[in-house]
């Protein structure tokens, strides 16, 4: 049974591994059909078999499944494995993966259905992207199921590494576009400065532990909670402190809190059902994953518990702040992840995990369900995406619409619908935590409600009600003239079919699950608390089955920010249009400010590139250019070249010289060997 | 009788002469094949020796082992002048020097 | 007196193997030209069923044999598949170059057969005569096979200049030998690693042999200064004959370096370690400093596998099992390296061209871009980049000799594999960044060629990626 298992485990990783392969190498021969069936079949095997996975670990309890499949090397004494490690979190996570992830395969199928309009004319480039699309999906889904499913921290690096190469083809998957290149650079310098932190935690940790296996490390961190290392003189860090933060410096970058949030909302630039499956729903969740996948170890620094508390709230609030202002559809919802995110963060900073990873869940079902949609609305048109040109959809498309509305509920936390268990658990979570800092994250948390209300509903109202504006829109814009306006349409089922799906999640899965991820022990010995933090452990002491929090859920704070925000949305955008350019007026130097994003870019551009370019110019010209290739390698490549030159000329060509080295040789040996030794 | 170490420095002499014998020579190449058969014999010449003294039979079967590569290996180097005068109508040794560097 | 039976079964391969040459040798007689590639596929099969009778006697154990003077191990197993593997290849490889240049005919295949069964001996060699004779016969199959181009002069020169210097090497070993018989009083192996082991350390007799002995084996692998042969040999040779001699006899010196040196002469390992370190610095520095210098991507490599000689030695040195593992590992990389880097130029290669020099491979990228793909594997494995194989069979041997607290020896080896590396992405960049000459040919090869070659290729990378089970089949057969 365990062994047959085992094979699952290798079948869930290799079945998308394989579509990739076949669609990425042989796209050109299978043709468009056959990478989208190819792909499509290798994932929805990964799904049933997660399924599978799902029953076994979950609905029987029969205990977790570990197991290591391959000795990559041993040096010094330390394995390199690869591995899988199936308990409850990563058979959550990988459920949820495959789920969203064949979802997206299927909705792709209408999205880039007429991608050759995408690139330029003539372009090489463009030959065969339909297929190389579908095999970039299928290697992320690979590399996220590495990812969780790692029992070691080296396969954990790998599946790291591996979907944010992929995030960064993807991004840039329109590679003729400067944009799209530019913001896939972005994306790949800044992760790097996360991944930098996360390289040396997993250097820290196996310094001390050494051993890169997670069950390993997880027992000994106990032992070495008191140790110390003066990172410079005089100093005294704490050896667990240090390590949890250079890990979740790594979350940082992947999981975009700030500063080094700055990339995601750049990653739009990428075809949306990459920005719903990779920039919404998993990849950009994988550093909360990381983080309560290594509760044991966070635990046990509360400084790191702190830090994560306050870059998380600082998240929530204010790239919340920033979806306020944004006019392209697709950007209001990427602030929203970010601002999402950020409360995934303070949960885990609470010592919250599972309230975390619930919220990831959820958050995955319906963030997947509003950029599924807010891509349909795109296709629909016609690659507009500007929120200022469209209104009034809601007649056109009607699944979109009524999906969105959904998505938006479950977004905001209204009682009822997934978003609001998750939501509210981390808001009592941060209420109740007793750690320094819990205060202002509870402040951010709140006031996030009001915000994502009314930015979620910015949206909803420009898109789905009001005028017609792409009426106007069109009458400058058509190039063509004759035809004014296209007329809106319903997009195909292959587009709808995942709304749908996700929709369904969107609204049950917060209250089939909140007894048990929430209060109930489901992650068992996934997830470690201790007793001190465990601030769940305390919420379940008031907790009285779903219906009972819903009900109180319309007494409490967060509902009626929420309402607040609805009805500051509907009263700007529907009642007085005119208002907000009048705010907008009034409060110019505040706009500004959003509009530049905090001028963190600008920072970015000014003090890091800018500096390094210095530093770089200066470096190259003196050190490099004179110093290094002056002397150092061009005067050392000369030497050896002119030695190489004359040294060859003892190989003479004639036998009696040939003859004679080896007597000289002989000589030499005798000389050493004989008479000396 | 003579005393072992008469045999072994002949053979040692034998042995010197003929590696003396392929680099000093730069004019024939036949004679470097006679030098090597020269090299043979002085081997050969340390096995009998101390196959008699030692009184062990295997130094005498190594030598006719050796004898009879020794003929192979004559027939080849034979063989490879004959293929290299077909080629460029000289077995001088000194003129070996397209191949260096 | 009475007669024994001796044991045939450990020796079968060789006797299958002997059996088949001497019958193709006879077939070929009869054979019309145009049914030749009748001899090719015969040479090929008899290569696998060699292979199929050693596999399956892999699991027998160590077993003495024809008086104790041939022994069947798991190490010899090993070498021996690796040897018909490298050799298949090579057949494989050549048949086109062969055709192209009317060599196409039985002797190649029979010489090389010959010479596979002179390596076997050599492989198996339990005693100073098996070791003379399976030498020899190598050897001899060799020289006729450079000179196997009966009409090119530089191949004449070439096996000329080999067989020389070769008779002489012998001869030195020999005379090693004839030494430590005087010595030990047996050609016995074991015999004599028991009386050796039990003498006196110092004894000036016994460096005496064993300075014979070690120069028979570095003329053999080709380390400084006794390597004068191998660059104008793998020079003017054809270049299938050089893929021959670069590939599986490596394997079998290898053997022949552990029968003497370990099985043979094991306890004195504190003096030939000094001889090793001499010929591994001067084989380090000389290699990968002339390799510089050259044109031809032959020579280029020749001098390369000087080099990689000097690793080889790094890791026997060593003295220690995780050393000769790490060895043997090296020269099993090495081979599969060499076979691919030799390929590539006979790959390149038609009627009338050679393309042996580096500048044919000027602008390959833009005219062949998979295999120029395949050369860059190659050549960053054999300059040491991870993750390719070569990488790993680097680390092997560093990893070994650092174990014998030979730090400054693995520095200098480092500093030398940097200055090698050089020369290796010489040839990168000459594909990559250098613009085609007119008219410079695209690659033509049969179809049998291009798939094995690109196979070989990617076993470089793929190996290298999975690097562990080869590393624990060395380490197995050593212990």
């Amino acid at each position: 049974m365990l062994d047959n298992l085992h094979n699952v485990n290798i079948a869930i990783v290799a079945a998308p591994l394989l579509g990739a392969i076949i669609a990425g190498l042989f796209g050109g021969a299978i043709g468009r059909a056959g990478a989208h069936t190819v792909t499509i079949i290798g994932v929805a095997i990964a799904f049933l078999l997660s399924l599978v996975m799902f029953n076994h670990v979950v609905i029987q309890d029969a205990g977790i499944v570990s197991h290591s499949v391959y000795t990559w090397l041993v040096s010094d004494g330390i394995t390199f494995e690869v591995g899988f490690l199936v308990d409850k979190l990563s058979v959550m996570m990988m459920v949820v993966v495959t789920f969203v992830s064949l979802m997206v395969h299927v909705y792709t199928i209408g999205y880039m259905a007429h991608d050759e309009e995408n690139w330029p004319e003539g372009s090489g480039a463009g030959k065969n992207s339909y297929q190389r699309f579908f095999s970039y999906i299928s290697l992320f889904t690979f590399s996220m199921l590495m990812l969780v499913m790692a029992n070691n921290f080296m396969q954990l690096f790998f599946g790291w590494e591996a979907v944010g190469l992929v995030s960064y083809l993807l991004i840039g998957f329109w590679l003729k576009r400067s944009s799209a290149t530019y913001a896939n650079l972005k994306a790949f310098l800044v992760n790097r400065v996360g991944d930098f932190g996360f390289l040396l935690g997993i250097a820290a940790v196996l310094m001390y532990f050494n051993t890169l296996d997670y069950a390993a490390v997880f027992n000994a961190a106990e032992l070495q909670k008191d140790l110390v290392i003066s990172l410079w003189p005089g100093t005294e860090w704490s050896v667990m402190t240090v390590i949890c933060i250079l890990l979740f410096v790594g979350a940082m970058g992947k999981s975009a809190q700030v500063p080094l949030h700055v990339w995601l909302p750049d990653s739009m630039e990428g075809p949306t059902p990459i920005s719903a499956l990779i920039h919404a729903a998993t990849m950009v969740t994988a550093g909360i994953f990381m983080v309560a996948r290594m509760s044991p170890l966070f635990e046990l620094s509360e400084t790191a518990l702190s830090f994560i508390l306050i870059i998380g709230a600082i998240t929530a609030l204010f790239m919340g702040f920033l979806g306020i202002i944004q006019n392209d559809i697709k950007r209001v919802v990427a602030y929203s992840t970010l601002s999402q995110l950020g409360y995934m963060t303070v949960a885990l900073g609470a010592s919250a995990y599972a309230a975390g990873v619930f919220h990831l869940m959820t958050h995955a079902f319906f963030k997947a369900l509003l950029f599924l949609a807010a891509g349909s609305v795109i296709i629909a048109m016609h690659h507009e995406q500007d929120m200022r040109r469209m209104g009034g959809l809601r007649k056109y498309m009607p699944i979109t619409w009524i999906t969105s509305l959904i998505g938006s509920l479950a977004l905001i936390g209204t009682p009822g619908f997934a978003g609001f268990f998750s939501k509210d658990l981390i808001i009592e979570a941060v209420h109740a935590s007793q750690l320094p800092g819990a205060g202002f994250a509870y402040f951010c948390v709140l006031a996030g409600v009001f915000v994502t209300a009314f930015y979620s509903f910015r949206m909803y109202f420009l898109v789905f009600h009001g005028k017609e504006r792409f009426r106007d829109a069109h009458h400058g814009h058509d190039a063509h003239g004759h035809h004014a306006v296209h007329e809106p349409h319903e997009t195909p089922w292959v587009v709808t079919l995942p709304l749908i799906a996700l929709a369904i999640p969107s609204v049950l899965a917060g209250g089939m699950y909140i007894t048990d991820m929430g209060f109930g022990n489901f992650f068992g010995s996934a997830i470690q608390v201790l007793p001190q933090h465990d601030v769940l452990g305390q919420l379940a002491q008031d907790y009285h089955g779903p219906w009972g929090m819903v009900l109180h859920g319309f007494l409490t704070a967060p509902f009626w920010l929420a309402l607040a925000g609805v009805v500051t949305a509907w009263l700007l955008y529907m009642k007085y249009t005119h208002v907000p350019a009048l705010i907008q007026a009034r409060l110019q130097f505040l706009h500004t400010l959003l509009e530049q994003k905090y001028y963190a870019d600008r920072f970015n551009d000014w003090f890091f590139a800018g500096g390094s370019r210095g530093i770089g110019r200066l470096l190259w010209q003196w050190g490099d250019v004179r110093l290094i290739d002056g002397l150092l390698v061009n005067g050392s490549a000369r030497t050896v070249g002119w030695l190489a030159a004359v040294v060859r000329h003892v190989q003479s060509g004639y036998l009696f010289h040939y003859a004679f080295a080896m007597i000289l040789g002989l000589l030499l040996m005798f000389a050493l060997f004989v008479i000396a030794g | 009788m003579i005393p072992l170490s008469n045999y072994l420095i002949l053979g040692a002499i034998l042995f010197c002469i003929s590696m003396a014998g392929v680099f000093i020579n730069r004019k024939n190449l036949i004679i470097l094949l006679m030098c090597v058969e020269l090299m043979l014999l002085a081997v050969n010449m340390n096995f009998i020796a101390f196959s008699h003294y030692l009184g062990d039979t295997g130094g005498q079967i190594f030598v006719f082992f050796i004898l009879t590569v020794a003929a192979a290996e004559a027939a080849i180097g034979l063989a490879i002048l004959v293929v290299l005068f077909r080629n460029r109508r000289s077995i001088n040794v000194a003129d070996l020097d397209s191949l260096k560097g | 007196m009475n007669f024994v039976m001796p044991d045939f079964m450990p020796a079968l391969p060789e006797m299958f193997l002997l059996g088949m040459v001497c019958f193709i040798l006879l077939l070929d007689l009869f054979l019309s030209e145009r049914s030749r590639v009748v001899t090719y596929l015969l040479a090929q099969s008899t290569l696998l069923g060699a292979l199929l009778l050693t596999v399956s006697l892999y699991e027998e154990g160590r077993a003495l044999t024809f008086s104790d003077t041939f022994v069947h191990d798991p190490m010899g197993s090993v070498l021996k598949v690796f040897i018909y593997l490298a050799t298949f290849l090579v057949f494989l490889y050549a048949k086109d170059y062969l055709r192209a240049r009317n060599m196409f005919k039985g002797e190649f295949y029979v010489l090389g057969l010959f010479g596979v069964l002179g390596m076997n001996v050599l492989v198996s060699a339990h005693s100073l005569l098996t070791i003379y004779l399976g030498l020899e016969l190598l050897s001899l199959s060799m020289y006729a096979m450079v000179a196997l181009q009966r009409d090119s002069v530089q191949a004449s020169e070439a096996a000329m200049k080999y067989f020389v210097l070769g008779a002489m090497a012998s001869a030195m070993l020999l005379y090693g030998m004839s030494m430590l018989y005087g010595i030990t009083g047996s050609l016995d192996l074991g015999q004599i690693n028991t009386s050796t082991a039990a003498m006196d350390n110092n004894s000036m007799l016994l460096a005496f042999a064993l300075v014979f002995i070690v120069i028979g084996v570095a003329f053999k692998l080709g380390a400084v200064p006794f390597h004068m042969w191998l660059p104008d040999v793998y020079h003017g040779a054809p270049t299938a004959v050089t893929l021959y001699l670069s590939s599986a006899p490596k394997l079998a010196a290898f053997a022949m370096m552990m029968r003497l040196l370990v099985d043979g002469l094991g306890g004195l390992q504190e003096q030939w370690e000094g001889m090793l370190i001499l010929l591994t610095v001067l084989s380090l520095a000389a290699g990968n400093i002339i390799a510089i210098a050259q044109t031809n991507l032959k020579r280029m490599l020749a001098y390369s596998a000087i080099s990689h000689v000097g690793f080889l030695l790094l890791g026997v040195l060593s003295g220690t099992q995780a050393g000769y593992a790490a060895a043997m590992f090296y020269a099993i990389v090495y081979v599969i390296m060499g076979l691919g880097g030799f390929g590539m130029i006979v790959l390149m290669s038609r009627a009338g061209f050679e393309a042996d020099s580096i500048e044919d491979f000027k602008g390959l990228n833009e005219r062949s871009p998979w295999f120029a793909l395949m050369m860059l594997i190659l050549m960053f494995s054999m300059a040491g980049v991870p993750p390719f194989l070569g990488f790993w069979s680097k680390l092997a041997v560093i990893q070994a000799a650092l174990g014998a607290d030979l730090v400054w020896l693995v520095a200098v080896a480092v500093v030398f594999s940097v200055i090698g590396a050089f020369y290796y992405l010489r040839v990168v960049k000459v594909m990559y960044f250098d613009k085609a000459d007119v008219g410079a040919p695209t690659v033509s090869a049969g179809f049998d060629l291009r798939v094995v070659l690109s196979a070989n290729s990617l076993a470089v990378l793929g190996l290298g990626l999975f690097p562990g089970s080869l590393l624990a089949l060395c380490v197995a057969a050593l212990a």
